[in-house]
């Protein structure tokens, strides 16, 4: 394969421009309970429902840190190839809002559970490291209804106190495309870790985006702005090129940026200022005087390590080297981790490489069409493995497989099972085929004439006749070999 | 029995352990003795029925393996009380009751004490006189015109007055020990910790400490063994073996060394309380203790400190009062922020507000290195001068106040000398350590005077003995003429 050039610029009259993006993802912590109550995490409960004392903030109320959360962010810092920090500070972030009960946020400031890492991106043109700055723990806050009611917001704290992690990237990334890829990657290694669902639509993975413009071969940043809390990665993307652009006419207009935070309307497809700097909150971070410093032993974390699943980028150097599968069918196959699951169990049965063939092709194309996902699979692994080995073997051609695959999805059924009551097994007897052909041969002997003569066009007649004859099961490499020799003779 | 509300605890539990006394008996003395005293102001509460419901429950079945057996207590308002109204002082939880309980009033009742009533204190526990309370000040029982101290004013002028056989408060910078020390009573601030602070009304939670307020020695290891222990929905919770305070009181004190430091000897200092001092100093001398001059080179800093940290603290705490969920709402206001506004502005009084603002003001960006941050540095320094001097001392002996009980209204438009009374207080309250205010004699005046022991951190037992043998030697009784019924 040809590796592509990177070319996301913007090319204005005064220059070409590189666009430089960072992510803060704010990932919700899989966990049964919240941050720092026993309250329940489940999603889609009734408003209110799942709300404790503490995460309304009654009076003497105290947070109590969940362990399991805790272990969960050092998963995800391993996962990320982080330092994994033995000590590390809950703060207090003070602001006021209906739906912030405390008054705070208890959030990590300058003392994180987890400190720089880095992601692996494979982009078109090649593969590209993304620096990660650090992740912390922290609340996270409720939800204000403003559509409910014409005069009043409600507010439901169901969300109130559930566990994030914010994942702040160093400013890395350079493209849209880079940051789908980003996104993609640390949702599959938080997915292969079971830290978060990576569930975009329910709100567990969003990001606030920040992006600035510069003259390509400039060594400093120019001003960015921030995109807050984005949550979907065709959105992010939108935003992206739409504020990298607005920059760039600004620059070219000798305006300067102001740094600012901006919202990302979807209706209208733009970035809108939301508060300026001289705007922007004052936190009053402080240490949470209610929680002591968390200490974690490098036990526990060692441990950690030991347990943690084979990862992605591990699991694709071994599916490279074990099955033989090229860069490209390694990384679509290990991008989730059901996938990679599914089709190891069907490696494991049948033709390596021709799993991945079909894996990727047929059974990708209809749970797309069908809008399923792998773990839903109307076709078991197993019998998948049997579908490719059938191929693999000559029992059947690839063509049949087709009209086996399709049977196998109606019915679930076993592909033996189908080819055998549909006669669809391919006929692979040179005998059985050569006493076919001969009767073909004799049936059209001027045919045969004609081709010995120089229309050699006319093979295709002759396999057209032996396929329609075998009902479609006639072994199309033996049925050419076979042909070919006896037309000789 | 006449006068079974004039006694310590430790003889009423008795009086009730041999039956010279139902535990309805006491309930009734007490609660005439309350009616009694409406003029003092200390209950904001008060909860006769179930109290005497609770003293018939016990008299018809009777469990006197308990430390508490049979006997109501008033706890200060900051304690939630389970379907008790709970307000902290303030205006701003005047219609707040808890669903809960705090740990610590959950202990009492499950060592067989039960609720008498809440007792008036400072707003949020912020004062140092009981004058900031929503409720209105509270009258100090030793003279009409005086302040019971605070924050804990309540608590010890009903204990003083005998309008609860002993109490509890809480002691964020001396909340206990001071107006312990005004009427002439015991408070013991527990090393942090020790206590659960689990459904306390926060002020500043890295300070806070709940405490007993008691008549005697004796009694105040008896009600801090009862309240104390280990609480996981308490981070700041000390997991370690609950202790048999009152079994192992000891008041043999031979051999001990205390530590006289140098610092407390501060300027304008009454010379009746370095009289006091003296006493003291010669009573432990000659109960067999050593007295070793030391130095807490810090100590003149402890306030400032202590004035940046707990507002901070408290800006942050208070932030929950904003008339959302609970509490006192505004009816005024058109958005959201107006309603904050409104709401907080009507219900917190001068005193919080003031502190609210200081606390923001320490927080806030451009300022926090200079005032927090150096703060929490002092406080770190504050600490060691103690920790460095616990290497060679067992106790360290001060006077609890630098005055006796002021007037009424003398320092409320002064805030900084009413900030001064807790000046041998608050050094105690950083450093994270126990201490104990004891009635030590009076002033010219007649009023109470208190000496504090401070103890190494988790050393209750110790200053408890201390203060044992230093009561049985001390020749003080408070005898308050009860001028208000």
């Amino acid at each position: 394969m040809s590796k592509e050039k990177f070319d996301y610029f913007i090319n204005g009259e005064k220059g070409k421009y590189e666009v430089v993006i960072g992510l803060e993802v704010h990932a919700q912590v899989l966990s049964n309970s919240k941050l720092f109550s026993g309250s329940s995490t489940k999603f889609g409960a009734d408003p209110n429902k799942q709300v404790s004392l503490i995460d309304s903030a009654f009076p003497g109320m105290l947070p109590v840190i969940n362990e399991e959360c805790v272990k969960q962010a050092v998963r995800t810092g391993l996962g990320l190839n982080a330092k994994i920090n033995n000590y590390s500070v809950f703060d207090r972030k003070n602001y006021f809002y209906a739906d912030l009960p405390q008054g705070y946020q208890i959030s990590q400031y300058k003392n994180p559970i987890v400190g720089e890492g880095k992601v692996l991106l494979d982009m078109p043109y090649g593969s590209k490291e993304i620096g990660i700055e650090r992740l912390h723990l922290e609340q996270d806050a409720g939800k204000s209804i403003h559509d409910m009611d014409p005069s009043s917001t409600y507010v439901d704290l169901n969300r109130s106190g559930i566990a994030l992690m914010e994942i702040v990237s160093k400013p890395h990334l350079r493209s849209p495309d880079e940051v789908n890829a980003y996104i993609k990657k640390l949702r599959t290694i938080m997915r292969y870790l079971g830290t978060c669902d990576g569930n975009m639509q329910e709100g567990s993975l969003r990001a606030d985006v920040n992006v600035s413009v510069r003259k390509v071969g400039d060594k400093n940043f120019g001003t960015r702005c921030e995109i807050k809390n984005v949550n979907s990665i065709k959105f992010m993307q939108m935003a992206i090129e739409y504020e990298a652009n607005r920059q760039v006419e600004l620059l070219e207009d000798g305006k300067e940026i102001d740094q600012e935070t901006r919202l990302f309307d979807t209706k209208k497809n733009e970035t809108r200022s939301m508060r300026s700097k001289e705007d922007a909150h004052d936190y009053r971070y402080f240490p949470d005087p209610d929680l002591l410093p968390l200490r974690l032993e490098q036990k526990l974390i060692d441990d950690l390590k030991k347990s943690l699943p084979e990862l992605p980028d591990n699991k694709k150097e071994r599916f490279i080297q074990e099955y033989g599968l090229n860069s490209y069918e390694a990384n679509v196959l290990v991008s989730e981790k059901e996938i990679s699951d599914y089709y190891e169990e069907v490696a494991k049965l049948s033709d390596k490489k021709l799993a991945a063939t079909w894996i990727m092709g047929d059974l990708f194309a209809m749970l797309n069409d069908k809008g399923l996902n792998i773990s839903n699979s109307p076709i078991s692994a197993k019998n998948f493995a049997e579908l490719v080995q059938s191929i693999k073997s000559g029992e059947i051609s690839g063509r049949i497989a087709k009209e086996v695959f399709e049977i196998m999805v109606e019915s679930g059924d076993n592909p033996k099972k189908i080819i055998e009551s549909k006669g669809m097994k391919q006929q692979s007897d040179p005998k059985e085929l050569e006493k076919m052909i001969n009767e073909i041969l004799s049936k059209n002997k001027d045919k045969v004439d004609q081709y010995k003569a120089g229309k050699e066009k006319l093979f295709g007649f002759f396999v057209g006749q032996v396929m329609k004859l075998s009902g479609g099961n006639a072994n199309p490499q033996l049925t050419n070999e076979i042909l070919k020799k006896l037309l000789k003779g | 029995m006449s006068n079974i509300t004039n006694q310590s605890l430790s003889e009423i539990l008795e009086n009730i352990k041999s039956k010279k006394i139902s535990s309805l008996e006491l309930t009734q003395a007490y609660i005439k003795n309350i009616e009694n005293a409406k003029k003092l102001n200390a209950f904001v509460t008060t909860t006769f029925d179930q109290a005497l419901e609770n003293a018939k429950k016990f008299d018809n079945k009777p469990n006197n393996e308990q430390l508490l057996s049979g006997v109501p207590l008033a706890v200060k308002d900051l304690f939630c009380t389970e379907n008790i109204k709970t307000t902290a002082g303030s205006n701003i939880l005047n219609n707040f009751v808890p669903s809960y309980e705090s740990t610590v009033t959950k202990n009492l009742w499950n060592n067989g004490a039960f609720l008498l009533g809440k007792l008036n204190c400072d707003e949020f526990a912020m004062g140092s006189s009981n004058e900031t309370s929503f409720f209105g000040n509270v009258i100090n029982p030793i003279g009409d015109h005086l302040v019971p101290g605070g924050s804990s004013g309540g608590s010890s002028s009903a204990l003083a007055a005998d309008l609860t056989p002993a109490t509890i408060g809480t002691d964020t910078g001396g909340s206990i020990r001071q107006p312990a020390s005004f009427t002439g009573t015991v408070g013991l601030k527990p090393t942090y910790g020790l206590c659960s602070r689990w459904g306390i009304v926060a002020f500043a939670s890295s300070l806070d400490q709940a405490g007993p307020m008691t008549k005697t020695v004796n009694d105040c290891s008896i009600m801090l063994e009862a309240m104390s222990g280990f609480d996981e929905k308490d981070s700041t919770s000390i997991n370690k073996k609950k202790e048999t305070y009152s079994k192992n009181l000891k008041d043999n004190i031979k051999g001990l060394k205390i530590g006289i430091p140098k610092e407390y000897r501060v300027d304008n200092m009454p010379k009746e309380i370095d009289e006091l001092w003296e006493k003291g100093k010669k009573i432990l001398k000659d109960l067999g203790a050593q007295l070793i001059d030391i130095s807490l080179p810090h100590t003149k800093y402890a306030l400032p400190t202590y004035y940046i940290v707990a507002p901070a603290e408290a800006s942050s705490n208070l932030a929950r009062y904003d008339g959302v969920r609970y509490g006192y709402r505004s009816q005024k206001g058109k958005d959201l922020i107006e309603m904050y506004e409104n709401t907080r502005s009507e219900g917190f009084g001068d005193e919080v507000k003031r502190r609210i603002l200081i606390g923001t003001y320490v927080l806030s960006s451009g300022y926090y290195d200079a005032y927090y941050l150096k703060a929490q540095k002092v406080r770190q320094l504050i600490k060691k001068d103690f920790d460095d001097s616990f290497t060679k001392i067992d106790a360290i002996l001060t006077p609890s106040t630098p005055s006796s009980a002021f007037k009424i209204g003398e320092k409320t438009n002064d805030p900084v000398s009413m900030y001064l009374n807790d000046i041998f207080t608050v050094p105690v309250n950083l450093a994270g350590l126990p201490a104990l205010s004891l009635p030590a004699g009076l002033d010219k005046q007649g009023y109470p005077l208190g000496l504090q022991l401070i103890g190494k951190a988790l050393d209750e037992q110790k200053i408890l003995n201390i203060g044992y043998a230093f009561e049985k030697n001390c020749g003080y009784k408070n005898e308050i003429k009860k001028w208000w019924s």
